[in-house]
């Protein structure tokens, strides 16, 4: 049943938290479209004309406001998992 | 008055104590932990000392609590820590304790050696089992094998299985009859049955028959107690000589040998008695076991307040070696340090303790001394670790001016000028609150890692850097590399979308109204910078100039703390000769610098009404200035309507050749005035001549040793006032360059978190598609840990190492001495600690 020590077990329950508040936060920011990511979206070669690459920059937004939820929920199921670990080791 | 601006007032104070009453005395003073005894006997050797009989039978208890400790420890009976405090025992207690843990001694040896003794027959009997049982095999074994040496020999009939005796079989037909095989068995380590076997052929040229069989199970060794495997063996021979042979053989081997009849219905009958002997051992065994474990264990139940009780001893009789016999009236003299608001309350422990024995009270009177006294800081556990920071460089000289208050403010401040960091600023103060919240349950816990040990002591310290550092991660606008956009950026991109396709960078200017707004952003940096591509020429002008008024500001501050030092000790002439020329140097020049910076924050700007002379265009080189300045350069020159100015202000050029002179006024001022004046103050003393006796000492002077005076000489005062005024010009130009340190980390550490997002969590983020999602799960935690591990921790470390520099080189260089001995007093707690930490390191 237990499968992690108590420190990775504390560890990954920390770095679980951190994840689903900075990762959510992330995923808001970039779902209303904040300009300070300009530079982490992915523009491909061909988007050169205006529209095109606004069209580009806004699906890229979008998407990838979509992974930092997906991560968001991934970080979710690791803190059930490693809280259920810290909770076998640290019980007295 | 008792605080932290600068030490206590401490006076030595002679101490009477009545025979009987010194040891209560001092264990009342021992739990208080204010007075701090001087050494009366330094060149007695310590075992020529008074008590020395009384330490050393306190060693001897400890020594025995040791023994039991081990013992408690090695069968793993939890020793509880009641945490609980037991008072110094009086001395007939001593006594029975004495005589409690002689018994305890004693009767765990005693069951020690049985325990062994009874392992070593219950060995014994154990591998006389196991020979039977082996013995047995062999003999089947031979009855089987024989039939082929009969059959070789071609008599087969003289084979009847078990009836004929198993020696008779083994001898040849021809040596049949009155000739006897003797045989002895044993027991060998497995290890070296080989070499045993190889022994035997040769000594015996072969005359000896060995067989051997393997015990499966492991036995225990008495002595060591750890498992080995041994080997069953027996040796068949021939004849008297050979038997002595296998004998000695077997005794260097050391085998042990057992006497193992021939016939298997006695060996059968043997092994029931060995069977019922060895069950007999095993209850007396458990028993003895038992008998231990309830002696350990009630022994553990106090052993933890016994060690305290005989370290308290120990403690109370080292003080009272310190002291000096009065044969007079019977009584002891202590000297001591106390520190002068605790005088009250020595005096109702030494009345408590003098009620506890029963006798006359002590007298306790002050002295008056010639050598300084320790340095007392009266801290709480906020302050001790600020003031432990100051103390690492050099604890204050006596009733010198603490750094530590300040240090409170400025290290954090300073450290988070250098960190600054929304992001790091958050998780380091969520460890120091952790650390803070859960404090006490911390401390109980005895940790033995140093670091761990080294982080929890510094935990308000970890907390207020974290704290201001957050404060400056808004004011840079910084949040893991990134900006926040709270308020609506100032700036504007007007452009239409051929101008932007046209050209590669465009640069935003803040005269046009539809590019700025013409007001700032609120608080701190305006979030466009972040995206901008001449980020880092804005920010370095910024970072660099407010480190320099930083540091001016720190190491003025500095100055004026040397001004309260001087009016303290009364040093008229180092305010004249010291304090005075260096403000005005400082000022001249330093103080100036930082108001020209301000000017030309203030005057020089963009906009639509401004004039050409304070355009940007035309702001002149605070540095060009400055050197322009120094080396008299410059001119006065005419102004023109469209030309640019190299000055600010009207009249800048002779007010700055006025502050040139005075500054290099002040460097012969440093240098010669004190000397001159010290020189004239001797020579008037000499023409006085030496007498008038310094005045009649009301009180009575200590009984140490006095240290003699400072030493007038001349040419020391001028080569020592020459040294301290070249340091000081000369510092004066480096220490204000080295307070450039705080723009240099602060680069560093928003470069670094800025390669950290676009090397690492920008490949997650920018992957294509939805599998961008898995891998952002992934990356994210690789971009965590290492901005845990480099950008807090080492960057941490580095900018709190920095900090402290600035605080010992930079800052303390201009007031402080540095030059005393701390005040440690005689306390139990502590001396219970530090015994603690060396029983932990010993483990």
């Amino acid at each position: 049943m237990k499968f992690c020590g108590p420190k990775l077990s504390l560890c990954c329950t920390i770095l679980s938290v951190w994840g689903i508040i900075q990762l959510g936060i992330m995923g808001i920011l970039f779902y209303i479209k904040s300009p300070a990511f300009l530079e982490d979206l992915f523009i491909p070669e061909n988007a050169t004309e205006p529209a095109a690459y606004i069209d580009a920059m806004e699906k890229s937004f979008s998407q990838i406001a979509l992974n930092c939820w997906i991560a968001t929920a991934l970080y979710g199921g690791t803190f059930v998992l490693s809280g259920w670990q810290m909770w076998l080791n640290f019980k007295k | 008055m008792g605080s932290l601006f600068r030490s206590e007032e401490v006076a030595l104070c002679q101490l009477f104590l009545q025979s009987e009453s010194a040891y209560t005395c001092v264990s009342e003073l021992g739990e208080l932990g204010l007075v701090q005894f001087r050494d009366l006997n330094p060149d007695v050797n310590a075992f020529q000392r008074k008590f020395v009989n009384e330490v050393r039978r306190c060693d001897e208890m400890e020594r025995k609590l040791r023994y039991l400790e081990r013992e408690i420890r090695r069968d793993a009976i939890p020793m509880q820590d009641t945490g609980d405090n037991p008072e110094a025992p009086m001395p007939r207690e001593m006594i029975d304790l004495e005589a409690n843990f002689e018994k305890l001694e004693n009767e765990l040896k005693e069951v020690n050696s049985n325990a062994e003794a009874l392992k070593r027959n219950y060995l014994e009997l154990t591998e006389l089992r196991h020979i039977l049982k082996k013995t047995q095999v062999f003999f089947d074994e031979e009855g089987h094998l024989w039939p082929w040496q009969a059959e070789r020999d071609g008599c087969a009939g003289n084979l009847d299985g078990g009836s004929v005796s198993l020696t008779q079989n083994l001898l040849p037909d021809e040596a049949k009859g009155p000739i006897q095989l003797g045989f002895v068995a044993g027991v060998i380590l497995r290890e070296r049955v080989a070499s045993f076997e190889r022994m035997l052929w040769r000594a015996c040229r072969g005359n000896v028959f060995l067989r051997q069989a393997q015990i499966e199970e492991p036995l225990e060794d008495p002595a060591t107690g750890e498992q080995v495997y041994k080997s069953v063996f027996i040796i068949f021979f021939q004849g008297e000589q050979l038997k002595l042979r296998v004998k000695k053989i077997c005794e260097g081997f050391r085998a042990t040998m057992y006497p193992c009849p021939e016939a298997p219905a006695d060996r059968r009958e043997m092994a029931m008695g060995v069977k019922t002997r060895l069950d007999d051992l095993n209850t007396v065994l458990s028993q003895t076991q038992d008998h231990r474990h309830r002696v350990l264990v009630s022994a553990a139940r106090n052993l933890r307040s016994w060690m305290l009780k005989v370290w308290k001893i120990k403690a109370i009789y080292h003080s009272l070696n310190m002291f000096n016999i009065d044969t007079i009236q019977n009584g002891l003299i202590a000297e001591c340090w106390i520190p002068v608001p605790d005088l009250e309350t020595v005096q109702l422990a030494l009345r408590r303790g003098t009620e506890k024995s029963g006798s006359l009270p002590a007298i306790l009177n002050r002295l008056s001394c010639v050598e300084s006294p320790p340095t007392f800081h009266r801290t709480n556990k906020f302050t001790r670790a600020f003031q432990g920071l100051i103390d690492s460089y050099g604890v204050a000289s006596y009733r010198e001016m603490n750094p530590a208050v300040y240090t409170i403010i400025t290290f954090p401040f300073l450290f988070a000028i250098m960190f600054g960091d929304l992001g790091h600023g958050i998780i380091m103060t969520l460890f120091g609150a952790w650390m803070v919240w859960k404090e006490k349950p911390l401390s109980v816990k005895k940790v033995d890692s140093e670091i761990w040990n080294i982080f929890f002591g510094g935990r308000y310290i970890i907390l207020l850097m974290g704290t201001f550092s957050m404060y400056t991660g808004i004011i840079y606008n910084d949040v893991f590399s990134k900006s926040l956009n709270l308020f609506g950026s100032s700036w504007h991109v007007p452009f239409n979308e051929s101008t932007i396709r046209d050209n590669r960078e465009i640069m935003l200017d803040p005269k046009q109204p539809d590019q700025y707004e013409g007001t700032p952003y609120p608080i701190g940096l305006d979030p466009l910078w972040q995206l901008a591509a001449n980020k880092i020429n804005f920010l370095n002008s910024y970072k660099m100039k407010i480190s320099i008024i930083f540091g001016i500001v720190h190491m003025m501050f500095g100055i004026i703390l040397s001004l309260w030092n001087h009016r303290f000790f009364n040093r008229r002439l180092n305010v004249l000769c010291e304090f005075i020329p260096q403000v005005l140097f400082m000022s001249c020049l330093f103080v100036y610098l930082t108001l020209l910076v301000f000017i030309k924050w203030v005057n020089y700007g963009a906009g639509e009404d401004v004039p050409l002379v304070l355009t940007p265009g035309c702001a002149p080189s605070i540095l060009i200035t400055f050197i322009n300045m120094v080396l008299m350069k410059g001119y006065e020159e005419a102004k023109g309507p469209n030309s640019c100015s190299a000055y600010m202000y009207d009249g800048q050029f002779y007010l700055q050749r006025m502050m040139v002179v005075v500054a290099v006024i002040c460097v012969p001022w440093m240098l010669v005035a004190k000397p001159y004046f010290l020189y004239r103050a001797s020579k008037q003393r000499a023409m006085l001549g030496t007498g008038g006796v310094e005045g009649a000492m009301e009180e009575t002077p200590s009984t140490m040793p006095v240290q003699p005076a400072e030493d007038h000489d001349m040419s020391e005062i001028l080569i020592h006032q020459g040294i301290h005024t070249i340091e000081f010009v000369l510092g004066s130009v480096s220490h204000t360059a080295s307070y450039l340190r705080l723009w240099a980390l602060s680069l560093a550490h928003a470069q670094l978190s800025e390669v950290l997002w676009g090397m690492v969590l920008r490949i997650g983020l920018s992957t294509a598609g939805t599998t961008g999602g898995f891998a952002m799960y992934f990356i994210f935690a690789a971009w965590a840990t290492l901005t845990v591990v480099i950008l807090v921790l080492m960057e941490g470390l580095s900018a709190f190492l920095h900090t402290l520099r600035l605080h010992w080189v930079e800052f303390q260089s201009k007031f402080y001495e540095g030059q005393g001995y701390a005040f440690v007093p005689f306390s139990f707690d502590s001396i219970l600690e530090a015994n603690e930490s060396t029983v932990t390191e010993a483990k």
